[in-house]
C-alpha cells in the first residue's frame, strides 16, 4: 500500500518519454541553465557510465575528460531541467557500471563502437 | 483553521519544483479524519478538539470505543432519552484507531464532520509529531552524540565509551541525569516548520519537505505551523 501511494506521487513527476541511451554511449546532454533572467541551452558531452534507482529518482552519470581532468556530472533522468539527451556514439560495454574508466587515461578510455541499433528494439 | 490532521508516514521520495529543483518529500497519508467530540469549558473544563483516523474492526474495538462513536438511534440510546438522559453528540462512525485532541476552540466545528487535507490549502508550513524509531538499549556515541575515545594511542577497549563520569572524594557520587548509554528512541518528537510541497486532496496525502520521526506506516499528528515566517530554509 505504501509503495503504491510513494509510485503515485512519483508519477507526476515523470516525464512522458525518456531519451533512450545506454552505457557506454557518448551522449549531447541539453541542460537548461538560468542566467539571470534568461535561460539557454548548454550541452554536456561524455560518456554514460553509470545508471542507478527507478521512479521520479533515477539518475545516470556522464564522465568526460576536461583538461586532462576527469569530470563526471550526475544528472537526475526525469529533471525538467535536462532536454534532449542525444547518442553520438554507442560503445560496446560488458558491465552496467563503467567505473574502471576512472583509472584510465589516454588511449585507453576508447571504448569499441558498436555499430548494431539497439534504439527500435527498444522502443518495440 | 487551527485544527490539524492525523495521519500515517507513507514514506520518503522526491519531486521536481517549477523551477526544476529537485525537493526530497515525505509523503504522508492524512485524513479522512472523524470529528469525535467537542470539548467545552463548561462541561469538560478545557477546549478542544477531538479527531480519528482509520477505522478500526469493531471486534478489536473495547466497549469504551465503541459506545464513544456510538449510534444515537441505539436501543441503549433510545432507552436513555426515554429516561430524560440528554444525548451527547456521537459521530456515528467506526471505532477509531488513532484518536487525538487538539486544544483549541474552533468555531462552527461539529461531532461527525469529516476533516480531509483540504483544511491546509492555505498553509506554507506544518508541525509534526510522532514517535521516533526504537533503537534499544544504545551506546552514549549514538545516544547522545559523545565522541567516544581514541582509536590508537594506547586506547584499550573502550573506544566507544563514555569516558570519566564525575569527581573525586567531592562530590562523591554521580550527578543526577548523568548522561550515559541507555535505551534510545520511541519518543515522542516534533519536527517543526516542515514546508508542504504539496497537497492531493484526491488521495488524501500531504508531502512536506524533508524528514518526519518515525518508521514507515508510523501515525503521526499534523498541524500548522506556529513558527513565524515559515519557509526560512529554501
Amino acid at each position: 500500500m505504501s509503495q503504491e501511494l510513494l509510485n503515485l506521487v512519483e508519477k507526476s513527476s515523470l516525464k512522458a518519454e525518456i531519451p533512450h541511451f545506454e552505457i557506454g554511449d557518448t551522449v549531447d546532454v541539453h541542460c537548461r541553465i538560468l542566467e539571470g533572467a534568461k535561460e539557454r541551452t548548454q550541452i554536456y558531452t561524455g560518456v554514460v557510465i553509470a545508471r542507478a534507482s527507478s521512479g521520479s529518482r533515477a539518475t545516470f552519470t556522464v564522465r568526460r575528460i576536461v583538461q586532462g581532468e576527469g569530470v563526471e556530472r550526475k544528472f537526475p533522468l526525469h529533471s525538467p531541467k535536462i532536454g534532449k539527451v542525444v547518442v553520438q556514439r554507442s560503445g560496446v560495454t560488458r558491465r552496467a557500471k563503467l567505473y574502471y574508466l576512472r583509472d584510465r587515461i589516454g588511449k585507453a578510455v576508447r571504448l569499441r563502437e558498436r555499430r548494431t541499433d539497439r534504439t527500435a528494439k527498444a522502443k518495440k | 483553521m487551527a485544527v490539524g490532521l492525523l495521519g500515517r508516514k507513507v514514506g520518503m521520495t522526491q519531486i521536481f519544483d517549477p523551477a526544476g529543483f529537485v525537493i526530497p518529500v515525505t509523503v504522508i497519508q492524512a485524513g479522512p479524519c472523524h470529528v469525535l467530540q467537542v470539548r467545552t469549558a463548561d462541561r469538560d473544563g478545557y477546549e478542544a478538539v477531538q479527531i480519528g483516523f482509520l477505522d478500526k474492526p469493531r471486534r478489536l474495538a473495547s466497549r469504551s470505543q465503541r459506545g464513544h462513536v456510538a449510534r444515537l438511534d441505539s436501543k441503549r440510546q433510545k432507552q436513555r432519552a426515554a429516561a430524560g438522559v440528554q444525548p451527547v453528540a456521537k459521530p456515528n462512525t467506526e471505532p477509531q484507531r488513532f484518536v487525538r485532541e487538539f486544544r483549541t476552540a474552533v468555531e462552527g466545528i461539529q461531532v461527525g464532520q469529516e476533516l480531509k487535507v483540504d483544511i491546509f490549502a492555505n498553509i506554507k508550513a506544518v508541525d509534526i509529531s510522532g514517535v521516533t524509531k526504537g533503537r534499544g538499549t544504545t551506546g552514549a556515541m549514538k545516544r547522545h552524540n559523545f565522541a567516544g575515545q581514541r582509536a590508537t594511542h594506547g586506547v584499550k577497549k573502550v573506544h566507544r565509551h563514555v569516558g570519566s563520569i564525575g569527581m573525586n572524594t567531592d562530590p562523591h557520587h554521580v550527578f543526577k541525569g548523568h548522561r550515559m548509554a541507555g535505551h534510545y528512541g520511541t519518543e515522542n518528537v516534533t519536527i517543526r516548520n516542515l514546508l508542504v510541497a504539496r497537497l492531493d486532496s484526491e488521495n488524501n496525502l500531504i508531502l512536506v519537505r524533508g524528514a518526519i520521526p518515525g518508521p514507515i506506516g508510523g501515525y503521526v499528528v499534523i498541524r500548522q505551523s506556529n513558527k513565524v515566517g515559515p519557509g526560512t530554509k529554501k
